[in-house]
């Protein structure tokens, strides 16, 4: 009975925070675009700053009619937005926050492959719903999507690999049990690598070419509306979360810090994915975005050669330390 | 429960438990998608059955403790081989509905070939471990250090011979497509090309 207890109170953490995270960290976007670009931001619902604007904003989407156009697959236009954002929970399983066994929803034996693998699955959401549109702009972004995931999910590999080389194992909390501070320093070009190649898997600015609004208006999300355009904007930021997350448990050494590794290594966490996410928030009012021959080209010239030059680096330092 | 080759009088077929059961279901389903995939007249939706059945391959690899070919099957085979059928699909040909040519009069061949592919498949893995059984309760027979133990210790020739064959099949690849790069600029090789345009 305790089992049972135990797993369920996990489960239903892991949803609270797939549920209340992504949203956090949209509203932090709203209002930090708004700051960046000289503006103030939706400042009204809720008083303080307009909180109560993300509230508002869903209750619309919810409201709205929820369209199938005519010459779409209706079944696999229907199914596309669970297939994007399921990934993303499954994922937040898997990520320790905190150095004790209870600090993780699930520990996984072959923790970085299972997180990986299961974010490649949610491209395939884009996918099915750039194809099952029947509009010549989703079938573009679907075909951006698809290429853009090609380029990118080599060199992410490659240096998540890189630091299950360095720690001698795959799993999540055993990566994080090994680390050292100098693994910063060591690890960095594979940290930039990784957190880039997250960014352009998850199709943010400014790796948004399978999206680009302005030409191809919102590419494969051209024909969705109401629920699930919301579940498909849902999954981009609870992305956010989990690239975050996973850039902090991987290369920036999760709870360990400076000071307080005991009782208060979960705000270490939480506190890194943070700032993270606040960097991808700025990146995306900074950078103008790729075209696609730039984005390809920057995979696989730039990207794909740090990574294995930061396998070989890694190599090497465990070799000379041994 | 000690030793592989004793363990097969303490199991029967008879009362399967609770794994055995999901293994066999599993097992049906991941079948059933795989038919559908090769019989199924609309091309994206094959490649979409395509992924349940690689997912449900999946699922049986976990079934059986070995967790790190179960994520990597769903890495390389779900995340990579189908996204580029898919980019395929969607390049060339990808119209929402059923193509009645997508049939290349080869069933009966293609039929042949699967079921005598399945049969010996199935022959060499029954007589190979007849009376195996994996201890499910025990430490993770498949866990990623038991399985890379047992890749560079035994299989390092087998293992090294594969990547020999992928590097060859990359570099037919790059050869091919730069030939047929140098077919189609000359006036010749131009005009055997399929019209891929106009299918939507």
């Amino acid at each position: 009975m305790n089992d049972v207890l135990d797993v369920t109170l996990r489960l239903l953490i892991v949803f609270v925070v797939f549920l209340t995270f992504p949203l956090i960290i949209g509203q932090t976007e709203h209002k930090v675009m708004a700051h960046m670009q000289g503006r103030l931001g939706p400042m009204y619902a809720g008083g303080f700053h307009g909180w109560a604007q993300l509230i508002a904003d869903g209750v619309k989407f919810a409201q709205k009619e929820d369209v199938v156009p005519a010459g779409a697959d209706r079944r696999i236009f229907q199914l596309a937005p669970a297939v994007a954002l399921l990934p993303y929970l499954l994922v937040l399983l898997a990520i320790p926050i905190g150095p004790d066994e209870g600090a993780v929803g699930q520990v996984i034996d072959a923790g970085v492959f299972f997180v990986l693998a299961v974010m490649g699955v949610g491209v395939l959401g884009s996918l099915m719903a750039g194809w099952a549109s029947a509009n010549k702009f989703s079938l573009l972004g679907g075909l951006r999507t698809a290429a853009q995931l090609l380029a990118y999910e080599l060199p992410m590999l490659l240096t998540a690999a890189s630091v299950a080389m360095a720690a001698g194992t795959v799993s999540i909390p055993g990566i994080l049990d090994a680390f050292e501070w100098w693994w910063l320093p060591w690890q960095i070009v594979g940290a930039i690598v990784f957190f880039v190649a997250g960014l352009a898997e998850l199709q943010r600015p400014p790796f948004d070419m399978p999206v680009a609004d302005s030409e191809i208006i919102f590419g494969a999300y051209t024909e969705y509306t109401g629920l699930r355009f919301a579940l498909f904007l849902l999954a981009e930021y609870a992305g956010i979360v989990v690239l975050c997350g996973l850039t902090t448990v991987l290369f920036l050494g999760g709870w360990h810090g400076p000071w307080g590794a005991d009782g208060l290594g979960w705000v270490w966490t939480l506190l890194k994915t943070a700032v993270l996410a606040f960097l991808v928030i700025w990146l995306r009012v900074t950078y103008p975005r790729l075209r696609e021959d730039q984005l390809q080209k920057l995979s696989w010239t730039l990207l794909v050669p740090l990574s294995l030059a930061q396998i070989a680096l890694t190599g090497i330092v465990k070799v000379v330390i041994n | 429960m000690t030793a592989f080759t004793t363990a097969a009088e303490t199991h029967g077929f008879l009362s399967p438990t609770g794994v055995e059961i999901a293994f066999l279901l599993v097992g049906l389903v991941t079948f059933g998608a795989a038919l559908v995939t090769v019989t199924t007249r609309q091309l994206v939706h094959a490649a979409l059955w395509l992924v349940v059945t690689l997912g449900g391959l999946a699922v049986e690899y976990l079934l059986l403790t070995a967790e790190f070919i179960a994520w990597v099957q769903v890495l390389i085979y779900v995340g990579s081989v189908v996204v580029l059928l898919l980019f395929g699909l969607m390049l060339t040909r990808a119209p929402i509905g059923r193509s009645p040519d997508a049939d290349s009069g080869n069933r009966w061949a293609a039929l042949t070939v699967a079921v005598a592919a399945a049969a010996a498949l199935v022959w060499v893995v029954v007589d190979a471990f007849r009376t195996t059984w994996i201890d499910l309760d025990g430490p993770a027979a498949g866990s990623t250090e038991a399985t890379g133990a047992s890749l560079f210790q035994n299989w390092v020739l087998p293992f090294e011979a594969l990547s020999v064959l992928l590097l060859a099949a990359l570099v037919g690849a790059i050869v091919l497509s730069r030939k047929a790069k140098a077919d189609a600029s000359t006036p010749s090789g131009a005009d055997t090309r399929p019209d891929t345009e106009g299918t939507r």
